[in-house]
């Protein structure tokens, strides 16, 4: 792997200096020179208006895959902790880094983030790199794709596995395609093929219709997004340690493409969230009416859960398209999926087959939401849900 | 203002079964639709073109029959559309997708916005996208909900998990486009007929100029070595009965396994 800079095409416009995280860049006269602190991350590249600075990438046949070790989580932080999904890969990377008899590591970039060091070694992390940069305040494609590039270069792991989480999903195919590696997306299943040392990856595909298993052989890292609330976090242990590697960067504010103009943190439905809900109660066409979904409504909000839809009620206009469960809309791995008047087709059980436990109540026995439930409660949904509502209500008042 | 939009032709996923012989995809007799999200980034590009003027370009990477999904595109009022179909981008994984797309893009030379689906129904990566913004070396916004253009910038309202979040950036860019976006249009009779009527460019791996060894299965890091049906039927317990009995049980059985 190599980065160099064409002289004859440099026009000594210093972007390339500004733009790199890792201070590699120097002037020598009227050309950027690139130094030896230089991890290939590529952000010079990006930003050369002239396309002077050109990177080379090793032919498949000349990596030698035992140079690479380790397993890598990259955190998603949320508000200022850990989130969820993160705990979670931190759980799975730690069963893939024993198998593999490996350290793992989490990558944490942000701004004055250092308090994190400590639940990443209780959730199992070896090692921390950490990445502290008032540009690295809040998620952005570009600088935490330079950032994060820059270390895997320098420090080569075997596997980097990502959330697949919006940010996660913005994030890892930009990284895969600058490092020039395989990415599977979205993966419920992650195992180890100790013979070949491979990650085996499976995942849904075709809207859940069918699962793929898949692997990266002769690329590095090998990559994957993790839907969360898939893996089961371990249980933290107070007082185990991550050793800590501060990195130390440059961030120029200027050299970066993107400004988040405003964050609005949405509390009317519109941008509901379903995804980290615990509980959703959902409702489909067997509602007949949209005004029955208050029936849904009022069961969610006493147990102190969400509202979901299907998509024909969103397409009638029963409900706003930010409650579609499914392809279409959203993937969800509640605690509890309850399906009101729901049949159950391909599209929408791609989206909340995942779930921990899922009750279906709908009035035909054959309904394929029953395929997938839990408990299937075959019965009117206008005398059962009320009825549930009723002695939930009861229930939870006495607690 | 030139926007080029990314369509695919995919099955339509209500349709697709496995032969449980040979654990592979049965496609024969299956209809094609283009990609649902496209038709919101046909529509987002649409929208933009009759408020600021310029021209749509629709491109795809596929078999001949791909052509469709492009006729059915310029039906709905896009301009130009590039086939690019070659036997050696076959078995493209989303790094060599990303990769042949962005070299034709490249080819097509002046464009300012590119908008692609938030993902494909069958492959549901979301991942070609950003692959080609990073070939290209622009700026994305993905889970676009509204997009507005000023001059060479653009602000783009993303919608993320329980939020909203407005990124400016400058052009050319990339955007992926959400279902919530807009409501496809319909392409009318006329906009069928016109649509027979007008070209379609198709470009070969080599009229893009496309590395052979990056393409198809060759250039795909990623191999899928077995598929198999999901394993989601399992007897659940039946409850049947009057309601309000039903309901105390299954209440019960919630209490017990932790779940309320
Ligand atoms: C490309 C594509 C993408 C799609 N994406 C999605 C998606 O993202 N999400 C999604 O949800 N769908 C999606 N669909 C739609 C999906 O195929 C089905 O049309 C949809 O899920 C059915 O919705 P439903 O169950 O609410 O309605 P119906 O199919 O009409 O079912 C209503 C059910 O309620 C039951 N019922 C009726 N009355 C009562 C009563 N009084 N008490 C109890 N039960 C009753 C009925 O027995 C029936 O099972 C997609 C379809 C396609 C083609
Ligand atoms: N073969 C293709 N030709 C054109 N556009 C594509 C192709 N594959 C993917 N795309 C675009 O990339 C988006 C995401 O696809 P995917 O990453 O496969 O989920 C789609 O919505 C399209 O806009």
């Amino acid at each position: 792997m190599d980065i160099r800079v064409d002289p004859e095409k440099c026009t000594g416009c210093q972007l390339c200096v500004k733009a790199c995280p890792y201070a590699a860049v120097e002037m020598q006269g009227d050309i950027a020179t690139i130094t030896a602190a230089c991890t290939l991350c590529g952000a010079c590249v990006s930003v050369c208006p002239v396309g002077a600075i050109i990177r080379e990438m090793p032919d498949v046949a000349e990596i030698d895959t035992s140079n690479y070790q380790g397993v890598w989580v990259i955190a998603e932080l949320d508000e200022d902790r850990l989130a969820g999904v993160t705990l979670e890969l931190l759980g799975k990377g730690r069963e893939l880094a024993d198998a593999l008899e490996t350290p793992l590591s989490l990558v944490v970039l942000g701004n004055g983030v250092g308090e994190l060091v400590t639940p990443a070694g209780e959730y199992g992390a070896d090692r921390v790199y950490l990445v502290g940069d008032p540009v690295l305040e809040q998620y952005r494609t570009g600088p935490y794709t330079d950032v994060i590039a820059g270390l895997i270069n320098k420090y080569q792991p075997e596997i980097v596995l990502i959330g697949a989480t919006e940010q996660g999903r913005d994030l890892a195919p930009r990284l895969a395609v600058r490092l020039e590696t395989g990415l599977t997306a979205d993966c419920t299943g992650l195992d180890i093929d100790s013979e070949a040392r491979l990650l085996v990856q499976t995942r849904p595909a075709f809207g859940g219709s069918i699962m793929a298993r898949i692997i990266t052989r002769n690329h590095r890292p090998q990559m994957a997004t993790v839907r969360p609330r898939v893996m089961r976090r371990a249980e933290p242990q107070p007082g185990r340690e991550a050793g800590l590697v501060e990195i130390p960067v440059k961030l120029n504010e200027e050299s970066v493409l993107t400004r988040i103009v405003e964050i609005a943190r949405d509390q009317s439905s519109q941008a509901v969230n379903l995804q980290d809900a615990d509980i959703i109660v959902s409702g489909g066409r067997g509602l007949k009416k949209p005004e029955n979904f208050a029936l849904v409504q009022e069961l969610a909000e006493v147990l102190g859960g969400v509202v979901g839809a299907s998509r024909p009620t969103v397409d009638e206009g029963w409900i706003p398209a930010y409650h579609q469960v499914g392809q279409t809309g959203r993937t969800v791995q509640p605690k509890l999926y309850i399906a009101c008047g729901i049949s159950g087709a391909v599209q929408h059980l791609a989206g909340m087959a995942g779930a921990d436990c899922i009750v279906a109540i709908n009035s035909d026995p054959n309904a394929p939401i029953f395929g997938v439930a839990h408990y299937a409660v075959v019965g009117d949904l206008f005398e059962i849900v009320p009825a549930l509502t009723e002695i939930a209500r009861e229930e939870l008042e006495g607690d | 203002m030139h926007i080029v939009v990314c369509i695919k032709q995919v099955p339509d996923t209500a349709e697709v079964r496995i032969d449980p012989e040979t654990n592979t995809l049965i496609r024969e007799g299956v209809p094609s639709i283009i990609n649902p999200f496209d038709e919101n980034a046909i529509e987002a590009a649409l929208q933009l073109q009759e408020e600021h003027g310029g021209k749509v370009t629709v491109i795809t990477m596929g078999p001949p029959q791909a052509e469709e999904a492009l006729r059915q595109a310029l039906a709905m009022g896009c301009d130009e559309a590039i086939l690019i179909s070659d036997r050696a981008c076959a078995g493209s994984d989303t790094l060599a997708t990303s990769y042949i797309l962005s070299q034709a893009i490249e080819k097509i030379g002046d464009y300012d916005l590119i908008i692609c689906g938030k993902q494909a129904f069958d492959g549901d990566t979301g991942q070609v996208g950003p692959g080609i913004a990073e070939h290209l070396g622009v700026p994305q916004a993905t889970y676009a909900l509204d997009v507005e253009v000023e001059g060479g910038k653009m602000q783009v309202k993303r919608l993320l998990a329980g939020r909203f979040e407005t990124v400016a950036m400058r052009l050319p860019a990339l955007i992926t486009a959400d279902k919530h976006m807009n409501v496809p249009r319909h392409a009318g009779l006329r906009g069928v007929m016109q649509a027979r009527k007008k070209e379609i460019t198709t470009w070969s791996a080599a009229d893009i100029g496309v590395e052979p060894e990056q393409c198809g299965l060759a250039g795909s890091p990623t191999t899928v070595v077995e598929i198999f049906p999901p394993q989601r039927s399992h007897t659940g317990e039946r409850l049947e009965g009057e309601a309000r009995e039903v309901a105390r049980q299954l209440f019960a059985k919630l209490r017990e396994n932790k779940v309320v």
